[in-house]
């Protein structure tokens, strides 16, 4: 990947995006879907959609998932 | 005929939440050795998750054991505090332990941003331009592509962005500063913060496209 491959792809926003506010509101109920293999992303696209972009919501998001799992230590 | 209450002779009224869930509500919301018991149980399972989650995130940080220890004791504490704080505005639309563990969650990462904060040697605001391909992982022999990125972007900056988009880009993209660590910093919220960078990209890709630099569907410039 050359480097404005990559800076078209760090550049690109998802118009569905609902931002860090909703995301954090409603992590628990989307990692608790996900959890249990349901289609979290299809019911909150949105919120998959800032987790796809946004670094520290989506560690939020796998440490949550790693909690639930039983798999945080 | 009146119906029959359903809560009169000693049957309690169905739960609002999941049994667990309403279990654990109950005994945070009563008085006495019961709520006491109860946040002591809370307590040990936010230490436990907290503990975990640094675990999982060490590589983010030069602390080590009794430190990172002390770490977790922190974002047990604060989450506590912030649950009993928060108890009525529980809903059940998940497990109460799925929603509270949520908040050590986010008390961890909070941890991590003001370790990194206190910690850090780059400057937030300085702008070396020629960091930003490699930022992006371009090929370091490409001279003439790195330098033709690194000056259009800085153009695009320089003529799109706000001063606030300007310093939130700087910090993050040229130096590498968590958005937690620069939340702290600003004295915002990660919300703003990721605002004002999603606004930043919005507007750097439609200027770098007006430019002929990319185009909608994919790069272009070789």
């Amino acid at each position: 990947m050359n480097g404005w491959t990559a800076l078209d792809r760090f550049l690109r926003t998802d118009p569905r995006d609902v931002g860090c506010g909703e995301a954090m509101e409603l992590l628990h109920v989307y990692a608790e879907l996900a959890d249990t293999d349901a289609p979290a992303a299809q019911r909150y696209p949105g919120i998959a959609a800032h987790l796809a972009a946004c670094g520290p919501c989506g560690e939020d998001f796998d440490g949550l998932l790693a909690a639930l799992r039983g798999t945080a230590e | 005929m009146a119906p029959a209450d359903p809560t009169a002779g000693g049957i309690s009224p169905p739960p609002r939440f999941d049994p667990g869930s309403d279990q654990w509500v109950q005994m945070l919301s009563r008085t006495g050795p019961q709520r006491e018991a109860g946040l002591a149980r809370l307590h040990d399972l936010l230490l436990r998750i907290a503990r975990g989650e640094l675990q999982r995130r060490s590589g983010q940080l030069r602390i080590t054991g009794p430190e990172l220890d002390d770490l977790a004791y922190q974002a047990a504490a604060d989450a506590l505090l912030a649950i009993v704080a928060k108890l009525g505005q529980f809903r059940g639309e998940s497990r109460f332990t799925s929603w509270a563990y949520k908040f050590v969650i986010f008390e961890v990462s909070a941890k991590i941003g003001r370790h990194f904060r206190s910690n850090q040697t780059v400057p937030m605001d300085a702008e070396d331009w020629e960091r930003l391909p490699g930022r992006l992982g371009a090929d370091p022999a490409q001279e003439t592509e790195r330098r033709d990125l690194a000056g259009a972007v800085r153009r695009a900056v320089d003529e799109n962005l706000t001063p606030r988009q300007r310093e939130v880009f700087v910090a993050i993209v040229l130096n590498g500063v968590p958005m937690d660590a620069l939340v702290i910093e600003l004295g915002s919220t990660r919300n703003a913060i990721y605002k004002a960078m999603f606004d930043a990209r919005r507007k750097l890709r439609a200027a770098l496209a007006a430019n002929g630099y990319l185009n909608d569907q994919t790069s272009r410039h070789s």
